[in-house]
């Protein structure tokens, strides 16, 4: 690869030194590689050069003499002489950082950005020592909120374009632009227009000054008393890549972390802001378990109590009345814990990471898994999948990013959603009619064009009131007829697939392996014995606690009140099921009904690591020690283990990633110096190397040889060299999954409208209802429905209306919604007010519903 | 119908076509006259009249040839670019790429260069010519569609070209299928709201775009290349095009004959100040010169009550100055640049011995530095910090330092030697034009050039307003405070 480089390469001259460098290289980045730092405002790596600031201007000699030209605009050519140092390129650089200043306010004192400022720094190094502006300063009130969450100073700002060229370009929001003209050009938004994006974090970050801040960090901190650790944000399963920050022991700051296969270095404001929930005064900090006189209160408690009584709840189920649901918002590590845990202390298969929400594990574990990468650069990606600016917001930006260039976005979706403007064909379907569809879809045009080039497709749940089913169905389709095709699964909770690589999914073991005896031999030398038999689901366990075969419920930072898709049937089970235990960082819903809660850590207080959807491994970083007594969820796992006389064998996370290394085929291999060798994390599993001859593998390490020769055809006389001296039993196969069979769509009815709902970024759940900043930003719930059918129904947009389903009869907000299709009624799934759950029965394929004017 | 667009400054009056006071007028010279022919006529914008003299008749002999032929002739009768930069016509329309569609052209009537007021008399008495200068302008380069730009405050012009536009269409001049052949052109109206920098081409295309009108970055956007809408697109000035019908009928080697090889033609200029004839001339390229043109009978026949010429501007306000020691320059680019200045737009402004030089530089500095659009930082705060300076000498609050400063502050926009024209009195020589510039378009340098000329030619008169340190203390003008901690000198 690099021999291939170097020949390709463009041979330039930077200030007397002769380098090649990539064609198509700009000069300034080509100049940054060998060595000399061009001062710039305007230019972002991430963003298109608009050579407006004029601080990179240098030499630029391309055979007809020198003469000073922007280097974030020209690219290398061969031959290329270029000086950043002459003495013109001097006087200019510091002539332009003196214009930059004359009107600047020198706030630095009480700047947000004093220390790491782009404008303070490159001042030190190549501005002026003089000050030569007598006159007024330039004055505009200071700061003005151009949205919620961001902050103005007009003052400040340098005019680099870069916060406007972001909304532009790279979120699709285009709020912020340039007013006036000449001196008194500004940076503003429109009246009644706030900066309302999903991304405006960002802006914050890239600004070279301190004229955007935003509102959870101002006046917070020093940069220089900030303490830092990589990290990679878990609030959704894209897993940016973050630098956490703190002071004094407190959550400050989260900024985004520039890696080429996630994030680009960009972050939701969910994500960004997401340490205020960290930090809020809600926590969880002590035990809590219900009391003996009151059975309506929780009482705290010390951690023996607490321990004493889980304990007792777990030991009085056996392995099939016990349930474990939830753990995909821990880490790997954590994970493990729990999946060995109920395996070999609980003795039960009744494990499952996600609510009814998500997809069947088996399928994604066994689906050809590809990368954003692989889908940012796809020729078609085909999106049957939820709205993922609500739900994935940095993969939208990619997918948008990509459909920008030659990537074809197309879509099947029941309602439109924040990508449907970027595709270049977007289909709607009935909810209920996925697969036929997607069939007719796919067995067309638009079908062979796919065929013909590199698909991508984004598979998840397009709307929780259907039934799972439908996509399974609608997968096989996709299967079917897309058979080179591979696939990114589009499920949100932040380390959903590394919980179901670790195996908190009812029939499958650490490292995508099935738990239906095949994989006994294997399991049993790490594990000890553990049952085979299939568990349950979490749909099959709520209903299990229904009808009262379940004793004991242990949620693992699970809330299925708040996001099983049918509160009635959670109701039930809460009520059928004798105890319930719930380790988690808040209150919430479903902890308020438990017997005993345990308070454990939350992000960035503890370490470990996590897997994004596309199957990456990262480090989480360690900042803060979590409120009171809380402890991670693995020690409490070990703790409650040794209560039920036995022992889990763990003692720190590396210890248990070392051991995740050693029974998890797919994450074989995946050293932890490997892990924190790269901020882009390794993907897993790790491509199969070549099979080492015998002689080889016997001064090899076992581990390496047995993920080897599960991959490798191996010929006999290896396998027998192998066999002789690795004596641990062969590797288990991956799960498999076959797809179900389309079903007949369920009849229509005519006078009802079948629901849609989908998650919010911002809703009623912790994430954003704990975070200060963001609590505000959740719209209340309401039932969006075309114009054209209210008026049909005599009902007026904005009124409250009766809805009917199978379960209920709710009374709701119904707001018109032009792009919400005929037949059709959508709502966020979890929003403050009404959840969608009320009106979801998990059993019917569909979610019809009824309104009705009161 | 002529499509009509074009968008009208909120909150002020509307512009009529008669609320402007008209600029003065055209005279007539006994030297050949190519694009202003029918000024002769009062009603010469109208379409009878027009035809009745020869109106679309260099158009129909293009049509009897083909495509090439036509751009061959006008690139062999060397019609340079009268907008400013003087580049020739039909080399630039060979620039575009031979096989991209669609194209466009974009005609620059934009005009507002301090002085200049030409094209609008070209579009006030003769929108018939432009017309048939864009319809054979796209018929060499086989393009469908012209967007004619007229600045905003034009609303005579306005006025004029769309009734033009509506009878040329109404005649089957414009339009699908022209005279029977199976080329088609629509030219589309389009006006301005009024902003000096974009009669800059790209700044002007991203108007037309609907967009705040800003310069574009060359590279790489090169109208020919990277044009209106990202198309290859021809901008060409008014009276660059008004040329075109004249040359179509008497051919290349007739309008060669004309002027110098090197600027052959004529070209009409608009002289102001201080002349006893202020008014818009068409001359002869190459061999007038500004002798001629500023005491010639023809011409402006003196200066005004027989006053001492002291400086002049020799092609719009952004142009270096001149002064008597350079009458004799003619209307020639290469010995305009040796000389220390441009021909820029044509426009001559006239500043006999009774102007205040300060004040003359910092009208033009002001308009400059108000008309920057705020794109590039040089002249974003260069430009008014620049004004500002220059307003407190003028104001007799300058110091000594402050002259220095001018002149430091003009090489942060433009770095190097600055043009200027010798003089004899100082013992100069002069430094040829053009000037290296850090900004992106000549809106920044512009704010510069009259500083620059002021203070190089006529240094004596802003020394003479100066008070000394002490004294600007003392009236409450801040002295520069210098951050230097060492106190060491900054190297
Ligand atoms: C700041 C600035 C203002 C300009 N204003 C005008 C103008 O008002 N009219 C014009 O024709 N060209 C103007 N130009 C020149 C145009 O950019 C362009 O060169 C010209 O329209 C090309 O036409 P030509 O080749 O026929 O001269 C201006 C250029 C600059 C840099
Ligand atoms: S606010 Fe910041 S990022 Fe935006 S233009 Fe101003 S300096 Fe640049
Ligand atoms: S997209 Fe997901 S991982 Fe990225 S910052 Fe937002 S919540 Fe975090
Ligand atoms: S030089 Fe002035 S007018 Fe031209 S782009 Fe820069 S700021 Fe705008
Ligand atoms: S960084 Fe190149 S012009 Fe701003």
């Amino acid at each position: 690869m690099s021999n291939e480089t170097a020949s390709e390469g463009v041979m330039v001259t930077i200030n007397g030194m002769e380098i090649s460098v990539q064609p198509g290289d700009l000069v300034i980045d080509a100049a940054e590689r060998a060595g000399a730092h061009i001062p710039r405002f305007c230019y972002h790596p991430r963003m298109s050069s608009v050579g407006v600031c004029r601080q990179c201007l240098v030499d630029i000699d391309t055979g007809r003499g020198p003469g000073l030209q922007p280097s974030c605009m020209v690219p290398v050519s061969e031959g290329m002489v270029v000086d950043t140092e002459s003495e013109g390129v001097k006087r200019v650089q510091e002539g332009i950082l003196e214009l930059l200043l004359i009107n600047h306010p020198l706030d630095c004192p009480v700047c947000d950005k004093g220390g790491e400022c782009p404008l303070q720094d490159q001042t030190l190094t190549f501005g002026p020592v003089e000050s030569r502006f007598i006159e007024e300063k330039r004055h505009y009130e200071k700061p003005i909120a151009i949205s919620d969450l961001v902050y103005l100073d007009r003052e400040r700002c340098v005019l680099c374009d870069r916060c406007t060229r972001f909304a532009r370009e790279v979120a699709g929001d285009p709020l912020i632009h340039f007013m006036q003209r000449g001196n008194q050009t500004q940076v503003l938004t429109f009246p009644d227009d706030p900066f309302n994006s999903y991304f405006s974090g960002n802006t914050v970050q890239i600004c070279p000054v301190g004229a955007l801040t935003a509102k959870p960090y101002r006046f917070r901190a020093r940069p220089w008393d900030l303490s830092e650790v990589e990290s990679t944000c878990t609030t959704c399963s894209v897993g940016c890549r973050i630098n956490v920050q703190s002071s004094r022991g407190e959550l400050l700051r989260y900024q985004g972390v520039d890696i080429d296969s996630v994030n680009h270095g960009w972050l939701c404001d969910k994500g960004r802001f997401g340490f205020e929930a960290v930090n809020s005064d809600e926590r969880l900090g002590t035990p809590f378990v219900r009391s003996d006189s009151n059975p309506d209160e929780l009482v705290g408690t010390d951690w023996n109590t607490a321990l004493e009584a889980a304990a007792s709840a777990l030991k009085a189920a056996s392995g099939s009345s016990v349930g474990v649901i939830g753990g995909a918002r821990l880490s790997n590590e954590n994970a493990y814990a729990w999946s060995k845990f109920a395996r070999t202390v609980l003795s039960t298969d009744n494990v499952d990471a996600q609510l009814g929400d998500g997809l069947c594990a088996e399928m994604v574990m066994s689906l050809p898994r590809a990368t954003i990468d692989d889908a940012a650069t796809a020729d078609h990606v085909l999106l049957l999948a939820p709205d993922l600016k609500e739900e994935l917001p940095v993969l939208y930006l990619r997918l948008r990013g990509a459909s920008q260039g030659s990537t074809k976005l197309i879509e099947l979706a029941p309602a439109p959603t924040g990508l449907t403007r970027y595709t270049s064909a977007a289909h709607g379907y009935r909810p209920g009619e996925m697969g036929q569809a997607l069939d007719e879809l796919l067995g067309g045009a638009t079908g062979d064009a796919m065929r013909s080039g590199r698909t991508v497709v984004v598979i998840g749940r397009p709307s929780l009131a259907d039934s799972p089913g439908e996509v399974e169905a609608a997968v096989g389709v996709a299967q079917r007829l897309l058979p080179e095709a591979t696939f990114l699964p589009a499920l949100r909770r932040g380390n959903v697939l590394g919980a179901l690589d670790m195996g908190l999914a009812p029939g499958v073991l650490p490292g995508r392996i099935a738990n239906d005896g095949s994989s006994q031999a294997w399991i049993d030398t790490h594990w000890g014995s553990i049952p085979t038999e299939r568990g349950m689901d979490t749909i099959a366990m709520l209903e299990a606690a229904a009808s009262g075969r379940l004793h004991t419920l242990l949620l693992i930072g699970a809330d299925p009140l708040a996001d099983v898709p049918d509160r009635d049937l959670v109701e039930r089970a809460f009520a059928g099921v004798a105890k319930i235990v719930a380790v988690d960082t808040f209150a919430t819903a479903s902890v308020k009904r438990a017997d005993v809660v345990l308070p454990t850590t939350a992000f960035a207080e503890s370490g470990g690591t996590t897997t994004n959807l596309e199957g990456r491994i990262s480090t989480l970083g360690r900042m803060v020690t979590g409120p009171g007594t809380v402890r991670d969820d693995w020690t409490i796992a070990a703790e409650l283990a040794w209560r039920l006389d036995a022992d889990l064998g763990l003692e720190s996370l590396p210890g248990i990633w070392a051991e995740i290394e050693a029974v998890a085929p797919s994450h074989a291999r995946c050293s932890p110096s490997m892990l924190s060798a790269d901020s882009e994390g390794v993907l897993v599993p790790l491509p199969v190397v070549a099979v080492p001859e015998p002689d080889e593998i016997a001064d090899d390490d076992a581990d390496t040889s047995e993920a080897d020769t599960s991959e490798a055809e191996v010929d006999e006389e290896q396998a027998e060299g192998a066999a002789a001296v690795v004596e641990a039993p062969s590797v288990p196969a991956s799960v498999s999954w076959s797809a179900p069979a389309l079903v007949d769509p369920p009849a229509v009815d005519g006078y009802a409208l079948r629901l849609v709902a989908r998650r919010r970024l911002y809703d009623a759940a912790v994430h954003t209802s704990q975070a200060s900043s963001l609590a505000a930003l959740a719209d209340d719930s309401t039932l969006r429905v075309h114009p054209a059918e209210l008026g049909s129904l005599g009902v007026e947009s904005g009124s409250r209306i009766n809805v009917t389903t199978a379960r209920a009869t709710i009374v709701l907000q119904v707001t018109a919604d032009e792009s919400v299709p005929r037949g059709v009624a959508s709502m966020g799934f979890n929003q403050p007010g009404i959840s969608a759950a009320e009106l979801i029965d998990h059993r019917e394929p569909v979610t019809e519903i009824r309104i009705e004017t009161r | 119908m002529a499509h009509l667009r074009g968008s009208h400054r909120k909150g002020r009056e509307p512009v009529t076509a008669t609320s402007i006071p008209h600029a003065p007028g055209f005279f007539a010279s006994e030297t050949p006259r190519v694009v202003t022919q029918r000024f002769d006529y009062e009603d010469g914008y109208t379409f009878e009249r027009a035809m009745a003299t020869g109106a679309y008749e260099g158009f129909k002999t293009a049509l009897t040839r083909t495509p090439s032929e036509v751009h061959d002739e006008v690139r062999a009768a060397t019609v340079l670019g009268r907008g400013g930069a003087g580049f020739p016509a039909g080399v630039k329309w060979g620039f575009m790429p031979p096989t991209v569609w669609p194209r466009y052209l974009v005609v620059n009537g934009d005009e507002s260069e301090p002085g200049t007021y030409k094209d609008r008399l070209l579009m006030e008495r003769d929108p018939h010519q432009l017309i048939e200068g864009c319809l054979i302008a796209a018929y060499a380069t086989g393009l469908s569609q012209c967007f004619l730009y007229v600045r905003g405050e034009m609303p005579l012009a306005h006025e004029r070209i769309a009734q033009a536009l509506n009878d040329a269409y109404a005649d089957g001049l414009i339009g699908k299928n022209i005279q029977g052949t199976n080329f088609s052109l629509d030219i589309i109206l389009h006006w301005g709201a009024g902003a000096y920098v974009v009669g800059e081409e790209t700044a002007l295309i991203e108007s037309l775009e609907g967009k705040r009108g800003m310069p574009r970055l060359k590279p790489p956007y090169f109208p020919a290349a990277i044009g209106l809408y990202g198309q290859p697109t021809i901008v060409n000035n008014v009276e660059t095009l008004s040329n075109l019908p004249w040359i179509l009928t008497n051919g290349a080697a007739a309008y060669t004959a004309i002027g110098t090889e090197s600027s052959p033609g004529t070209r009409v200029v608009a002289v102001s100040g201080h002349v006893k004839r202020p008014g818009v001339f068409e001359i002869v390229n190459g061999t007038t010169t500004f002798r001629d043109l500023l005491y010639g009978e023809d011409y402006c026949q003196g200066i005004r009550d027989d006053n001492e010429l002291k400086a002049f501007v020799p092609g719009g306000g952004s142009a270096p100055w001149f002064t008597p020691e350079q009458l004799d320059v003619p209307f020639e680019g290469r010995e305009c640049s040796a000389a220390g200045s441009m021909l820029g737009s044509g426009a001559i402004m006239v500043m006999d011995e009774t102007t205040d030089i300060p004040t003359a530089a910092l009208s033009l500095t002001r308009f400059y530095a108000h008309e920057s659009c705020g794109k590039c930082v040089p002249c974003r705060e260069g430009g008014t910090w620049l004004e500002k300076i220059l307003t407190r000498v003028v104001q007799g609050r300058g110091t000594s330092r402050d002259l220095d400063l001018l002149l430091e502050v003009g090489a942060t926009i433009c770095p190097g030697d600055f043009p200027h024209a010798s003089s004899s009195d100082l013992g100069l020589d002069a430094t040829p034009f053009p000037y290296k510039m850090t900004t992106i378009c000549f809106v920044g340098p512009s704010a510069f050039a009259p500083i620059h000329s002021a203070l190089t030619l006529f240094r004596g008169e802003f020394e003479d307003r100066l008070i000394d340190d002490d004294a600007a203390g003392a009236i409450g003008v801040p002295v520069a405070i210098s951050s230097n901690p060492t106190g060491e000198e900054a190297s």
